[in-house]
């Protein structure tokens, strides 16, 4: 067994958050400069430009790229040759956010109780999803997420008879329907298969995937085009003020399914693609 | 694109155009989601609000906090649907203008239509940038909401575009329809 102090995964998830929410990931930023090299509309040329001078000074000055710092989304992949020692893993995770919100001048952007709606105002609890995975090391994956795109999420429960037909209109339906809300250009992730709520996981961690880089399985790259390229016919465009560049990326994963179901969940994230990730 | 000052007349409001580019100079208010539930329920007790609006601009955002040496911290604009619960009464009080991004409902159209209101876009995700043309910040009402808190701001050259206008004009959909490929074009 290799030892690990709780407080070397704080540490990790201080410096993430902070790295996650100042620094735009390189895959997006390219991702983004090409689309503005082949975006038809002069307006959304534009619009690329001012996100690609904004996240220029985000880094430069290590300042938020958007406001939105999001609910703190941190998966952990913990190697079963690892023994925790030195204090509660939960509270050391939540540590880790709290301290990162602090020092990253980060908005506090969590209610403790949905309904009543007061700020916990250290932007704790984290969203916290651990996997045990074989090995002695601890991967620490932060994608801080903000709700205008989060709030586009959406979940169905598909027959078998629906097929791929049935999940790409799904799902450029409920794209096209959000619009501007999600601050286009987005990355669409696209979770098929398991029970509902693993369908939604899946959702999420297909953003976690880099731009550019389709789904290994042929039939599952070829939807992931088919849907991009109909969600881009929209004319939606750039921040939805019209053009060809609403999405930049469509990536799906799957799960093995029910016989009588097929759960297909989105779960949208803007232009702000934020995840760090540190292995321990 | 036209340089517009703060606070807004009815008839400069009614004069801006879907599609067109502004700067805008002057004074704004924050607000958001706890703000604007607490500023119609306050509106509806007893006809008055701890800010007044009249004529003023509401800029839907929350700041992050400001890094030593800045005004604000990163403050670009959050999803508008949200506050059209509210933005018809506040229109009725005398709101002219709103800053946000995102579609906006027919009841809040028809108010911006009757009374002479203007919905403005600033540019989702461009925090940082947004965050310097603000010269001063000050917490006006709710400082317990932290971030959803109502702050006064200063801005110079803050870069809008008319969303929606007191016409009812609506530059997404005159946009989308410019670039929507052909039926079946990409099908």
């Amino acid at each position: 067994m290799r030892e690990v102090e709780v407080g070397t995964i704080a540490a990790a998830i201080r410096d993430c958050c902070i790295e996650a929410c100042c620094y735009l990931p390189e895959d997006v930023r390219e991702a983004m400069v090409r689309a503005r090299n082949d975006e038809p509309s002069e307006l959304g040329r534009e619009v690329l430009d001012i996100l690609l001078e904004n996240a220029a000074i985000a880094s430069e000055h290590e300042v938020p790229i958007c406001q939105d710092t999001g609910l703190a989304v941190v998966f952990i992949e913990l190697g079963q040759d690892v023994r925790l020692v030195g204090g509660d893993f939960r509270a050391a995770v939540d540590q880790g956010v709290r301290e990162g919100y602090a020092a990253g001048y980060l908005r506090k952007s969590v209610v403790g109780d949905p309904l009543q709606r007061v700020n916990t105002g250290d932007n704790t609890p984290a969203m916290l999803t651990v996997e045990i995975v074989p090995g002695d090391e601890v991967k620490v994956i932060v994608a801080p997420k903000g709700a205008g795109s989060e709030n586009m999420s959406a979940l169905a429960m598909l027959t078998p008879a629906d097929g791929a037909d049935g999940v790409k209109a799904f799902v450029v339906d409920r794209v096209i329907a959000a619009g501007a809300n999600p601050c286009p250009p987005i990355i669409v992730g696209v979770g098929i298969g398991g029970t509902m709520d693993k369908a939604a996981l899946l959702a999420k961690k297909a953003l976690l995937r880099p731009v550019g880089r389709p789904n290994p399985q042929v039939h599952l790259a070829e939807l992931e085009s088919a849907i991009l390229k109909e969600v881009n016919a929209s004319g939606i465009g750039p921040q939805g003020l019209g053009g060809r560049y609403m999405a930049l990326a469509v990536n799906i994963e799957t799960a093995p399914a029910h016989i009588a179901s097929l759960p297909v969940a989105i779960n949208i994230q803007c232009h702000a693609a934020r995840h760090a990730e540190r292995v321990i | 694109m036209i340089r517009v000052d703060t606070p807004l007349s009815e008839a400069t409001a009614r004069q801006l155009k879907a599609g067109q580019k502004v700067l805008l100079n002057g004074v704004i208010y924050t607000g958001r989601d706890a703000a604007h539930k607490k500023l119609v329920e306050e509106l509806e007790l007893s006809g008055k609000m701890p800010v007044d609006l009249s004529g003023q601009i509401i800029y839907y955002v929350g700041p992050c906090p400001a890094k030593p040496g800045w005004v604000i911290g990163s403050a670009g604009p959050t999803t508008s649907y949200r506050m059209d619960p509210y933005a018809p009464r506040l229109i009725r009080a005398g709101l002219r203008g709103m800053i946000g991004k995102g579609n906006r409902s027919s009841d809040v159209a028809r108010a911006m239509q009757e009374y002479g209101a203007v919905y403005l876009l600033a540019l989702g995700g461009a925090g940082a940038l947004l965050a310097q043309r603000v010269t001063k910040a000050e917490v006006v009402a709710y400082p317990e909401l932290g971030p959803e808190a109502i702050y006064r701001l200063e801005v110079t050259d803050f870069p809008v575009i008319v969303g929606l206008d007191a016409a009812g004009r609506d530059a997404y959909e005159e946009g989308r329809r410019r670039f929507a490929a052909p039926a079946g074009a990409a099908r």
